[in-house]
């Protein structure tokens, strides 16, 4: 019981860093990413054939998926998502759909349909762990993906709170025009979210890869994980990400305690029942879970220049 | 106007389907004055400045700011060069910190940054009198606040030039005054001034110039007083004389 919360807890940190990026598209470029899954997938063989055909070492791997990703997002955002967003909501919808397929069968035809996984390059860090007391035992991967998490949400908070970028990027996610009225180059900020976005998914991948296998067709199932994560936690609130990520790891892990299809059943459960109280009208259940979640959440999040100089 | 024009507009037109909303306006403001725009309601005066700022595209016509064309700029390039709008209907950045709001204004369309950006802030919040609301959120803001923020943010900017969209309505007479005052002050800084306003004795005392509008052209401009005395004036906008 112990053993599965916390396993779920550090299972939650992966969760947290993919549904960073899809919440951060949501929020800033208003559209919900349906490749975002299939691009964390990329992320994962983009790294695979970083080692295997470039050579290099696994850390250089990650170091250069990276910007490659970002760049990425930047370039779909410039040439793609940003004319798909003048035709109205539908149509990125449709655009980052057809965008997942085509990931998904460029993938499988250029690297196979059978499973990879990037732990055979990471010597014995793939089952590396620590015996702790009452006979607990926690893997070195999954605590430095959980810390690698927490860093990456911590930063990012940081940037949204005290940096111009992202404040123009919170000002553009409440109202683009008024923005631009401000100075602000909407469109720019929009590309910077999105290549942020793209990098979390390959982060996201990566980790996905060094703890399990991937196949091409492994990205929609990942995005169904980070949209839980993201409904859970509530949306535009990064620190709630992650404690939705965490309830739904924790969940998981809890179900497969019982048994095995019990991993995605229970997570699913957890996510019907929380999304069943955020749409039900406002009533002293609702209110009370949803105070409770927001007091973690506003605990966690970090006072800006203004509020704390301001705040006597 | 002796002055050369700092922002001018020839021939614009600006049509949403069939209905003609501007009609062949050309407009000149000179640099340093305080020009006054009235109409009636649905008259283009809105339209007018949104085309100004860019956040509109003009069907047909050119816009000139310092005797070079801006007509393809859009609306944040159109604010770093100084050309700055506010809105009739105040659109806060809820969930930031008034003063936050001002910093995206200071740091996107003032260029500012660091120490710099936030002097500027805080001058504005001085002057606007929202110092003591800086670190509220802005969604807990009245009208009246969310009206003082847009010019707080207008005026971090440094704008050369200021187009202020109805922003006396709903406010109270001693409220009006501190209004004209700041406006006055910001005149005889050396800021170029576009004012829509629908409270007219604010308007007329505090212009070098008006223009009245209606159905999307100019019918009368000139003196204050004079263009409110203009018989077809007194007709379109309120159907009776005006005084």
């Amino acid at each position: 019981m112990l053993e599965a919360i916390v396993q779920g807890v550090l299972l939650g940190g992966y969760y947290a860093v993919i549904a960073a990026g899809l919440s951060l598209m949501l929020g800033v470029v208003r559209f919900i990413n349906l490749a975002h899954g299939d691009l964390a997938v990329l992320g994962a063989y983009l790294a695979l054939a970083a080692i295997a055909f470039l050579g290099l070492p696994v850390w250089w791997a990650f170091a250069l998926v990276l910007p490659v990703m970002a760049g990425i997002g930047w370039g779909l955002q410039r040439f793609l998502f940003a004319r798909t967003l003048e035709g109205g909501f539908l149509l990125p919808l449709l655009a980052t759909f057809g965008l997942g397929a085509v990931l998904q069968n460029g993938m499988q035809g250029i690297f196979g349909s059978e499973t990879r996984s990037l732990a055979n390059y990471m010597g014995n860090l793939s089952w590396a762990g620590w015996q702790l007391p009452f006979g607990l035992y926690v893997g070195v991967l999954p605590v430095l993906t959980f810390a690698a998490a927490v860093i990456v949400l911590g930063g990012l908070q940081v940037m949204l709170s005290f940096t111009k970028i992202g404040r123009a990027m919170r000002a553009t996610s409440t109202d683009p025009e008024a923005a631009e009225l401000q100075g602000v180059d909407a469109r720019r900020v929009q590309r910077v979210a999105t290549a942020i976005a793209f990098m979390l998914a390959g982060l996201a991948g990566m980790f996905l890869a060094m703890r399990a296998q991937v196949t091409p067709y492994a990205g929609p199932a990942q995005l169904i994980f980070a949209f839980q994560a993201v409904i859970i936690g509530g949306i535009g609130s990064l620190w709630g990400t992650l404690i939705g990520g965490i309830a739904l790891g924790v969940a998981q892990s809890l179900g497969a305690s019982i048994s095995a299809q019990w991993f995605q059943l229970a997570g699913h459960f957890l996510f019907f029942v929380v999304l069943a109280i955020r749409m039900s009208s406002a009533g002293p259940t609702r209110e009370r879970v949803l105070v409770w979640f927001d007091r973690i959440a506003d605990a966690l999040r970090l006072r800006t220049r203004g509020e704390r100089k301001h705040a006597d | 106007m002796s002055e050369p024009a700092i922002l001018s507009c020839a021939g614009l037109r600006k049509s949403f389907g069939r209905f003609q909303a501007l009609s062949a306006v050309d407009i000149s403001v000179g640099r340093g004055e305080a020009l006054g725009v009235v109409g009636p309601n649905g008259a283009g005066k809105t339209t007018l400045f949104a085309i100004l700022a860019g956040a509109l595209r003009p069907s047909d016509g050119s816009i000139a700011f310092e005797g070079r064309d801006v007509t393809s700029m859009d609306a944040s390039q159109r604010c770093r060069y100084g050309i700055v709008r506010t809105h009739q209907i105040p659109r806060p950045f809820l969930g930031m910190t008034v003063i936050e709001n001002v910093l995206v204004a200071a740091m996107n369309g003032g260029g500012l940054s660091g120490e710099a950006a936030w002097a500027a802030a805080e001058a504005a919040l001085e002057q606007t009198e929202l110092a003591q609301h800086a670190a509220r959120p802005t969604q807990t803001l009245g009208l009246l606040d969310r009206k003082r923020l847009e010019l707080a943010r207008a005026l971090a900017m440094n704008p050369r030039v200021l187009l202020l969209d109805e922003i006396g309505g709903g406010l109270t007479e001693a409220e009006l005054e501190g209004l004209l005052e700041l406006v006055a002050r910001l005149k005889r800084s050396g800021m170029t001034i576009v004012w829509i306003e629908h409270v007219l004795h604010a308007l007329v005392a505090s212009v070098d110039r008006l223009i009245c509008m209606s159905e999307g052209r100019v019918i009368a401009e000139g003196a204050p007083a004079a263009v409110m005395a203009d018989k077809a004036v007194a007709q379109t906008y309120l159907g009776r004389g005006v005084q």
